[in-house]
């Protein structure tokens, strides 16, 4: 197993690397000259080419490139002589409008879209996976057709208007919810906290539960079908044992699979659900630097996207190992 | 799907091993057409489609082009909020209008089916072109070919896509949008297609009628052509129905982010993103795009999964 996760390591810098590079020739290379967007308007010639200068615009694209990776991992320094300033690894620059440090931004707002990920994660698996088990058991009863037509909606509802249709009946008509405000903590008001985040929560989970309780429904039903499960009925096994020993781990590997994929996957969706409640985390930050194109912060956000994917896809990897013997035996 | 339109095409239960029936075209329209659901979302579709077709031709029939302002169907003294209940729909707007600038919903919702479902289909169209190909040389040929072709794929697949086309799609000019949005959907669309299709095609080449059409000296183009491409006939058509609405989805996504189709162009998507500052005064405003887009979303989900279970009687109906 130990060199079969090396080359699967190996293989995900290789994956970031990759990743690095494509984000910095799309923004160094296609996009407009940041220069400029700093600049502002009322600008002059000179001042921009100082602005060239200190960000190392004007070298050409491997220099910059190499910049960049030095940046990450080592530290690097904008500018020269004393008004040089000292960039810390991983250093992923300065914000174009701000002038504040990337990482810092990103660090102060990643607890609000944490808050919100792992919410919607818990909900998400807890309906997913009880309701696709509960359809697989009822099989063609009304609780399996309710369970498997809210899933078809809920698959093809947009995240974005099933926000606006909560906010709207719940928040204005009815008013049993308050806007969500995400700057109240978990300790100074957790019911505060807690009727703030369930709208993102629901939000967010929604799509994914259904998607799950189909994929569950669908893979528990063909693991009933299996020939062992039907020796161990015909031994006379009690049917909860048979539900729970036989049935629900291997039906459980495919799930975690997507699991492992779609959490890292988060970012995305927070982005959406984060912009219109009005969550302050790095969803929204990336779409406020997307409205004004900022382009360090969006760069950054890319990444840690990217991170998340490569690391979600190892652990869904070892995790597939311990769950599915016949996996550790074919390596 | 839920998230602005994941791409990812889910393939549940048999797609993944083994190639669907050749799908007799005539015997999968009738047995479509006799499942309700099928039918009733195969119905919405045309109507869309013809929608798009027609949009031109509808939005004069309703009387307004989808950029003109009616200042007479907005309240100036309340910030432009549309003037009569169900925000401003009756004889004259059909379904209302636009706060603020009084543009006639009716005309842009059907614009905007136009914008969508030609950015879909386009998108859809070469991707699935792509996708066979790539996932057939990678099947048939083996060897360097194959490494080279599924390593680019785990590499686009791994990538955090829609997170990227985010960064690319706000980085580039917006001009020409559209055509941007259909090539960037298809860059991280192809693998999921490819990936099947190699998997059918590794399956299928190891068939007794292939090997029978390969001894009797067919060149490795013909085996491709006249023996595995109609075997994967079913398989191309439930993953390519699968597929439109991710598109469909992806871009309403985009567009609501505001790097999608650019205005005055409407979209859907971009109408619930204009509708998130009205949303308290004039609900009709995001209800309707919304519907509209939860429809067609919906229809093309049912329809693939009918799709599948009428091209695979084993699977596990739903």
């Amino acid at each position: 197993m130990i060199p079969y996760l090396l080359r699967r390591s190996g293989a995900s810098v290789l994956v970031l690397f990759g990743i690095t590079l494509l984000t910095f020739v799309v923004f160094f290379a296609l996009s407009p000259d940041p220069a400029v967007t700093i600049c502002g308007k009322t600008c002059t010639p000179d001042r921009i080419e100082t602005i060239r200068g200190v960000l190392g615009l004007d070298q050409p694209f491997l220099t910059q490139y190499g910049h960049f990776l030095q940046g990450l991992f080592v530290g690097r320094r904008y500018g020269v002589g004393e008004n040089a300033v000292q960039c810390a690894a991983p250093c992923l620059g300065f914000s174009f409008q701000t002038n504040q440090p990337v990482l810092q931004m990103i660090a102060a707002r990643l607890p609000q879209t944490v808050t919100v990920a792992v919410g919607a994660a818990v909900l998400w698996l807890l309906v997913g996976v009880s309701g696709g088990l509960l359809g697989a058991i009822k099989r063609g009863t009304v609780w399996d057709k309710g369970a498997m037509l809210t899933a078809l909606g809920g698959i093809s509802l947009p995240n974005y208007f099933l926000a606006l249709l909560l906010q709207y009946v719940l928040v204005v008509r009815l008013q049993v919810l308050p806007f969500p405000d995400s700057s109240i903590g978990l300790t100074q008001d957790p019911v505060g906290w807690f009727e703030s985040y369930l709208m993102p929560w629901i939000v967010l989970a929604f799509g994914y539960a259904s998607l799950y309780l189909r994929l569950t429904r669908d893979t528990v039903l063909d693991t009933l079908s299996e020939n062992y499960v039907r020796t161990g009925r015909a031994k006379g096994l009690p049917r909860g044992l048979l539900l729970r020993r036989y049935a629900l781990r291997p039906s459980m590997a495919p799930v975690v699979t997507l699991f492992g994929m779609d959490f890292a996957g988060l970012l995305a969706g927070a982005l959406i659900a984060e912009t219109v409640f009005g969550i302050n985390g790095v969803g929204k930050l990336a779409a406020d630097s997307i409205a004004t194109n900022d382009q360090p912060v969006i760069m950054a956000v890319t990444l840690l996207a990217a991170l998340l994917v490569v690391v979600g896809n190892m652990v869904v990897d070892v995790v597939y190992t311990l769950l599915d013997p016949r996996v550790r035996i074919s390596q | 799907m839920a998230t602005p339109g994941v791409l990812i095409v889910e393939t549940q239960g048999a797609t993944d091993r083994t190639p669907l029936a050749a799908a007799p075209r005539r015997g999968v329209l009738r047995a479509l057409l006799r499942r309700p659901a099928a039918a009733l979302s195969l119905g919405c579709i045309l109507v869309l489609v013809l929608m798009a077709v027609f949009a031109p031709v509808l939005s004069s029939l309703g009387g307004w082009s989808p950029y003109a302002f009616d200042p007479k169907a907005i309240d100036a003294d309340l910030g432009g909020v549309p003037l009569g209940p169900l925000g401003g729909a009756g004889a004259r707007h059909w379904f209302g209008v636009e706060p603020q600038s009084g543009r006639d919903i009716f005309a842009r919702i059907v614009t905007g089916a136009r914008v969508s479902i030609t950015i879909a289909v386009l998108a859809t169209a070469l991707t699935t072109a792509i996708g066979v190909l790539m996932g057939m040389v990678a099947g048939y040929l083996g060897g360097v070919a194959d490494q080279v072709i599924s390593r680019l794929m785990d590499f686009l697949m791994a990538f955090p896509a829609l997170i990227f086309m985010i960064a690319l799609l706000s980085a580039l000019p917006a001009g020409q949008r559209q055509y941007l949005l259909v090539v960037v959907l298809t860059f991280f669309g192809w693998p999921y297609t490819a990936r099947i299709v190699r998997g059918q095609t590794l399956a299928l080449k190891a068939r007794d009628f292939v090997e029978a059409a390969r001894s009797s000296g067919a060149s490795d183009g013909a085996v491709v052509l006249r023996e595995i491409l109609p075997n994967l006939r079913g398989t191309i058509l439930v993953l390519s129905t699968m597929s439109v609405p991710g598109f469909i989805g992806t871009e309403a996504g985009l567009s609501f982010l505001g790097i999608g189709v650019v205005p005055p162009t409407p979209s859907w998507g971009q109408m619930i993103a204009a509708s998130v500052s009205w949303y308290t005064v004039d609900p009709w405003y995001f209800v309707i795009p919304g519907l509209f887009l939860f429809v067609t979303v919906l229809s093309f989900t049912v329809l693939g999964d009918h799709l599948k279970s009428v091209l695979d009687p084993g699977g596990n109906p739903s």
